[in-house]
């Protein structure tokens, strides 16, 4: 009976060939930045996990955080952000604000380059916004332009010449932005992918002036301006971005190469960094966090993130139109056991809407009261010890993380009030489309900042806030909200926010949970990067040591 | 026979038109669209978005236009990725997903066909019980726990091979024999049982009394019977190893077909996921008429009529 062996020694050669030569030869490796030969100093490739795949490298047609990441490593705004954030000249080497604060004006420097070798010049940024702002292009982030004069009426189809807007190029290295209302944030909101300039000529060559999806951002035609360009862009699997040799800053970039993962899942982002395939994740997995922290601390970053974990009231539906219930609810949870048993990032409990110290903004309304107070008020609202509290049902979007936040705070609110909610889960799209549509009662809901400052988190409860979604609303909050920018000092603006802050502890139209942490598995040969409150470093001061 | 295939080949056809249709308007009643995102975009820029792509045209005007130019070969730009059209997304994906899928395939059939005849002719022996837990184990085990057990033994303890990517030949391995041991499982309970059911045949015993070999009995005379449930459940599992794993794919970091088919559907992207839906069905009907072909080639008691 021959037939046995013969085919177990077929089944065995084909594993064999499956394993054989299993060598060491891994392709990205951390390590291969080391390998050069000896007179040559190593070339500094950095690996780093980017969270997903860019939709696009044209960057005035995205949204997205991996998206902001790489924004800035191919191109430079006229201002930039040291790592501390603090504003710094970017292609602009000096400006100058107007004492009403309505008109900038930007002197460009004379060695800003396309990596091409073009000059950049203010006819370019004006070009640009002009593109970031015609309707056909349909850009999702053309608002961030809108402190501009006629910006938001080009953007609509309303004015269509655009030399009536408030963007001129006086000079090839002067630009002038004229805007609508004073914006004391504008520098900040200006590190944002929306103002980056485009190279226009390569544009028209596509003929993506006024069109999404031409071929201009593949590596083989992409330009930029930034400390680095785009080498490989292979979809789902990475992205090489190498040293610009015509960035006018290009001494102070320290990095030869960066790759870009687009690593979805953090459980396999993770099994990469063990592995020794990167320097640095995007994120890191819940389950992971503790047993990092016992065994090798020195490869954990948690760093403070400029954003808020909250849930909405739909203060429409019984009972939440009471906001006794409310402040109720909001009471009857215990934030620091949550913070430290549940999401265990160092996430800050929140008693407030802003996140602390904010560019020198510190709420001093917080939201106070026991819970005895909670269960006087819950009887005042005519549930006593919870009896007769409606059904409530608490919605959030399908994840692990929020699923085991909400199971806690059921728990409380069960255990502190006797009232009983139930949860339900909805894939995120569908979950959006519930909020956006106002059809829950109550839901999970997250905001990140747009720019470093209290502005943004203001803007959020203003009525006609497309982000609201709570029909809570308030004719004074909106006044303040209105007058806000326009006052005389940074100060008088905080006193502005202090009132409104004050509106919100009393009238809870969203229940605070806690401010944002982000976690990350770096190794400590990374030097000088970190995440900053809005989680886009600027990549010329990160460094890898040998 | 040329009868059979025409005629299966319009019914094909006709099949693929309707899950067209289907899919194109079950995906406009799911809640939510491609532009949906949680900070709210203004309504003139979703107007602008729409206009751009000719969503705001009315539906039935959409529907036809997708027909126009489906008919062109052209299954329209990304929503999700602009400036990549699904054409090219479906051409430079589909290729990496084959070759996982053709790999772990052979691995499968060799490992899975030997250990289902070894357990067949070695009935109730520890070769037949330990074939069967093998089985059962790859059955009811999911690959995205053998995955990642499998990366910790080999990539991070041993260092053998990337935890994740798809740069170098050895990045293969690991994906093609967790993805080939799923599939491997299966075919070998498929097999013992038709070699079970083919074994005790009368035409056996007959070839076994003209003195005809263990090995030629089996490999000449029962393979042929026994392997039919194999050939029958090949038809649908091809098209599913070829078009790719989500769970593999994500696990792995492969720039594969396969996790567009999930990730589509959550991103709305409309065109990439009736590009992604007409792939399948196409290759699930080509697949079921191959096998319908080779069955009848393989069992004399088949006989293919229109």
């Amino acid at each position: 009976m021959p037939i046995r062996p013969r085919l177990l020694v077929a089944a065995l050669l084909f594993t064999c060939l499956f394993g054989a030569g299993c060598g060491k030869s891994k392709s990205p490796s951390p390590d291969s930045s080391s390998a050069a030969g000896s007179q040559v100093p190593a070339r500094k490739v950095l690996h780093m996990g980017n969270g997903a795949e860019p939709q696009e490298l044209d960057f005035q047609v995205v949204t997205g955080m991996p998206e902001h990441r790489l924004a800035l490593a191919f191109f430079e705004g006229l201002i930039s952000e040291d790592p501390q954030l603090n504003i710094i000249p970017g292609v602009a080497e000096k400006w100058d604000i107007s004492p009403d604060g309505l008109t900038y004006t930007f002197h460009m420097r004379a060695d800003a380059k396309w990596s091409n070798g073009d000059a950049v010049t203010a006819a370019d940024f004006v070009q640009s916004y002009q593109r970031i702002l015609t309707p056909a292009l349909a850009a999702e982030y053309s608002y961030m332009l809108w402190h501009v004069t006629g910006a938001e009426d080009f953007n609509k189809g309303k004015l269509t010449d655009f030399a009536q807007t408030g963007f001129k190029a006086l000079d090839p290295r002067t630009l002038r932005l004229t805007l609508r209302q004073p914006t004391p944030f504008l520098l900040h909101a200006m590190n944002h992918y929306a103002w980056f300039p485009l190279h226009i000529p390569t544009l028209k060559k596509f003929g993506a002036l006024e069109r999404k999806g031409t071929r201009w951002s593949r590596p083989e035609s992409f330009v930029g301006n930034g400390p680095y360009l785009l080498k490989e862009w292979s979809p789902n699997q990475r992205i090489v971005a190498v040293r610009s040799p015509t960035y006018w800053d290009r001494a102070t970039v320290k990095i030869d190469e960066i790759h870009f993962y687009p690593i979805e899942l953090a459980e396999t982002e993770e099994r990469m960094f063990r592995a020794g395939q990167l320097h640095a994740t995007y994120e890191l997995p819940l389950s992971k966090l503790a047993v990092y922290r016992r065994d090798q601390p020195e490869s954990v970053r948690v760093d403070p993130f400029n954003g808020i974990y909250f849930y909405r009231f739909n203060v429409k539906r019984k009972p939440f139109d009471d906001v006794r219930v409310r402040r109720a609810l909001t009471l009857a949870i215990d934030r620091e056991t949550l913070v430290s048993k549940v999401t265990l990032a160092d996430e800050l409990p929140a008693y407030d809407f802003t996140p602390p110290n904010l560019i020198g903004f510190k709420s001093r309304h917080a939201i106070q009261g026991d819970l005895a107070e909670a269960k006087r008020l819950l009887a005042e609202a005519g549930y006593p010890e919870g009896k007769g509290f409606p059904k409530v049902e608490l919605l959030y979007n399908t994840l692990e993380k929020h699923r085991i936040i909400a199971e806690a705070i059921q728990q409380m609110w069960r255990k502190n009030l006797g009232v009983d909610i139930t949860l339900y889960n909805q894939e995120w799209k569908v979950y959006i489309d519930s909020q956006h549509s106002k059809n829950y009662q109550l839901a999970r809901a997250g905001w990140i900042a747009d720019y470093v400052d209290p502005h943004t988190f203001f803007d959020l409860w203003a009525t006609d806030g497309g982000n609201n979604n709570t029909h809570w609303s308030s004719a004074e909050y909106d006044r303040l909200l209105r007058s806000a920018l326009g006052a005389p000092s940074t100060e008088a603006r905080y006193d502005i926010y202090q009132q409104m802050e004050k509106i919100l502890v009393d009238e809870l139209p969203v229940l605070p949970i806690f401010f944002y942490t982000r976690a990350r598995l770096q190794s400590p040969k990374l030097k000088g990067y970190y995440t900053t409150p809005l989680d886009n470093y600027p990549w010329k001061y990160a460094d890898l040591a040998p | 026979m040329l009868r059979f295939i025409t005629s299966r080949f319009l019914q094909s056809l006709l099949a693929l038109f309707l899950v067209i249709t289907a899919t194109f308007f079950m995906l406009r009643f799911v809640p939510g669209g491609p532009f949906t995102a949680e900070k709210a975009v203004t309504p003139e820029i979703l107007r602008n978005l729409e206009a751009h792509y000719g969503l705001d045209k009315p539906l039935w005007r959409q529907y036809l236009d997708y027909l126009g130019s489906l008919a062109q070969g052209d299954l329209g730009p990304s929503f999700k990725y602009p400036n990549r059209t699904v054409n090219e997304i479906i051409a430079d994906k589909v290729p990496v997903s084959a070759e996982l899928g053709a790999l772990a395939l052979s691995l499968a059939l060799v490992l899975g066909i030997s250990l289902g005849t070894l357990a067949a002719i070695r009935r109730n022996t520890w070769i037949d019980y330990t074939a069967s837990t093998f089985g059962m184990a790859g059955i009811s085990i999911p690959t995205f726990v053998v995955g990642p057990l499998l990366v910790l033994a080999f990539a991070i303890h041993l260092g053998w091979f990337n935890a994740s990517g798809w740069y170098g030949p050895l990045d293969r391995v690991l994906p093609a024999i967790v993805l080939g041991l799923a599939y491997a499982a299966p075919i070998s309970r498929l097999t013992r049982g038709g070699m079970l059911e083919v074994l005790n045949q009368d035409f056996i015993r007959t070839a076994r009394a003209k003195g005809a070999s263990e090995f030629r009995v089996v490999t000449r005379h029962a393979l042929r019977g026994g392997l039919l449930p194999v050939i029958t459940y090949l038809g649908p599992a091809v098209a599913g190893i070829l078009t790719g794993s989500f769970v593999i794919e994500t696990i792995f970091q492969i720039p594969g077909i396969g996790r567009e088919f999930v990730n589509s559907a959550f991103n709305r992207d409309y065109t990439l996921v009736l590009g992604t839906v007409i792939l399948y069905a196409g290759l699930i009907m080509a697949l079921n008429l191959v096998v319908d072909i080779v069955q009848a080639w393989l069992n004399p008691k088949v006989r293919l009529e229109a």
